[in-house]
């Protein structure tokens, strides 16, 4: 005879005791906490690779750093790898608890939207947006972070700037920029709600500043990222004819 | 049927004519199809929706139907989707809308019966049964004695909750509502809520756990929030999900 509490489960809705299970609960929190995580990965990872705006050499030593350079001579690529790893892993468990909320069944859609359309509801719609950008990155967020787990050596002023222009790598970033700010900042905002962070004596006020900081942010940090996009683009341009040479630093010159 | 929607009023005072679009249908009459049929009527100052309707039905429509008890906002019976916003008919001024035209729809969510008509009832009275909606406490009640004093700002924090008058209108407002039938709502966790900060309920975040710990419950919540931003008795939707779903993520 089976034993096991999920037999149980199966049968009645509860364990052995009659409880409960606790897993929604933590499905509900994980969720929460990975994307949390993920969301500032994001909000540094845009100013990092922005730092391409201060020079190719900016960029560069951002990059070397990050490899570890002052420990390791010459930096090691390696490192990039793991973090990719550790990222993507995050990626690929919040995108599996995430997706336990989107619509799964054409009733389900049909219903979201025909009544989401109906209410014109500020917060209702930016969970399609939500939805959409996080289907979206199961994709864009995918390609990214295989190319920079298993490529981590061409990240750099010149080799990112050939991928970027090159390569034609550039839609596909322009579309997961687009997705993983919207994403991230709606989120954050969504994890105050939720939560409850910052309800203070006037939570409906501090729910409308948390809009209000939230909007600010999605555009600071999109005009950020297309203004970095722009400029590998604009390097990528100048420096087709010599696709593949790296970078080198000022000050090993 | 009577229908004398087109029907010429007289207006001595000028007053401008507004246009209220209903959502006509009857789920139990068979072969019966969806439609729209507009009625044109005279606003008069300070005209409530439930006053419009009730002026359709007395001079153009007797076949119309719509639910109303208070005409004061304590029922919670006319709740309906007012240009796509669910609110109280009563509590509705028709001169909130400028270009005179006002589209009414029943509550999404709810069993529909004809017309605005949707039976609320019903589903709140399962919900009430389903979050254990009542004061659980061992203590036997003398009614004869004076019930045990509680802080003030505790009874006035659970008052807040109680004002809650079962409109059903934080469901037709909720996206996990309209997706997946199960779900409690808004108005099942306030509940939830009411009865955790009572003092006088004995219950222990364990057993509300067992009430509300799933995804019917608290953590079917994605915080869109339009509970909180269409409750019209505004209640703090908000905060007390949150105070639950912390509550309840927070059990070892």
């Amino acid at each position: 005879m089976p034993q096991n509490d999920n037999t149980v489960e199966l049968l009645t809705g509860k364990d052995r005791l009659g409880k409960k299970s606790r897993i929604p609960a933590w499905l509900d929190y994980l969720q929460s906490a990975t994307g949390l995580f993920l969301a500032l990965f994001i909000t540094f990872h845009i100013l990092f690779e922005s730092s391409i705006l201060f020079g190719k050499e900016a960029m560069y030593r951002l990059t070397k750093m990050f490899e570890g350079e002052p420990f390791i001579e010459g930096g090691e690529p390696l490192i990039i790898t793991a973090l990719a790893f550790i990222i993507f892993s995050m990626f690929i468990f919040h995108a599996f608890l995430a997706m336990r909320k989107f619509p799964s069944s054409y009733k389900e859609y049909q219903r979201y939207r025909a009544h989401s359309k109906l209410m014109h509801h500020q917060d209702t719609n930016l969970w399609f947006i939500q939805i959409t950008t996080g289907f979206a990155m199961f994709f864009l967020g995918s390609i990214h972070l295989y190319m920079m787990m298993t490529s981590p050596e061409n990240i750099g002023p010149f080799a990112s700037s050939d991928r970027i222009y090159s390569d034609w790598m550039w839609p596909m970033y322009l579309l997961l920029l687009i997705s993983v700010v919207l994403h991230a900042w709606v989120g954050v905002y969504r994890l105050i709600i939720k939560w409850g962070w910052f309800d203070g004596d006037n939570p409906r006020q501090n729910r409308k500043r948390a809009k209000t900081m939230i909007k600010g942010l999605v555009a600071i940090y999109l005009v950020l990222g297309l203004l970095s996009l722009a400029s590998y683009m604009k390097i990528g341009y100048d420096h087709q004819d010599k696709y593949g040479e790296r970078y080198v630093s000022e000050v090993k010159k | 049927m009577i229908n004398k929607s087109q029907q010429v009023e007289e207006n001595p005072e000028g007053y401008r004519e507004i246009e209220i679009t209903i959502f006509r249908y009857n789920s139990g009459k068979k072969d019966d199809k969806p439609a729209y049929q507009t009625y044109k009527l005279i606003e008069t100052p300070g005209m409530t929706l439930y006053i419009a309707l009730i002026k359709i039905w007395s001079t153009m429509d007797h076949h119309l139907s719509f639910d109303f008890v208070c005409r004061a906002g304590i029922c919670g019976s006319c709740s309906m989707v007012v240009n796509g916003k669910p609110r109280l008919a009563c509590k509705t001024r028709t001169e909130e809308f400028p270009d005179g035209k006002i589209t009414l729809l029943p509550l999404p969510t709810f069993k529909h019966i004809k017309d605005l008509s949707v039976d609320t009832g019903n589903w709140m009275n399962d919900m009430s049964i389903k979050v254990e909606s009542w004061i659980h406490s061992k203590e036997e009640t003398d009614i004869a004695a004076i019930e045990k004093p509680i802080e003030p700002d505790v009874a006035q924090a659970v008052f807040e909750l109680d004002r809650c008058i079962e409109c059903g209108i934080c469901l037709a407002s909720c996206s996990t509502k309209i997706m997946h039938e199960d779900f409690v709502g808004a108005v099942g966790l306030n509940r939830s809520a009411r009865f955790a900060m009572d003092p006088h309920d004995d219950r222990t975040d364990d057993e509300f756990y067992e009430l509300i710990g799933d995804d019917n419950g608290v953590f079917g919540c994605m915080s869109l929030m339009g509970c909180e931003d269409h409750c019209p008795k505004e209640l703090p939707l908000q905060t007390k999900i949150a105070y639950m779903r912390r509550k309840m993520v927070s059990l070892k």
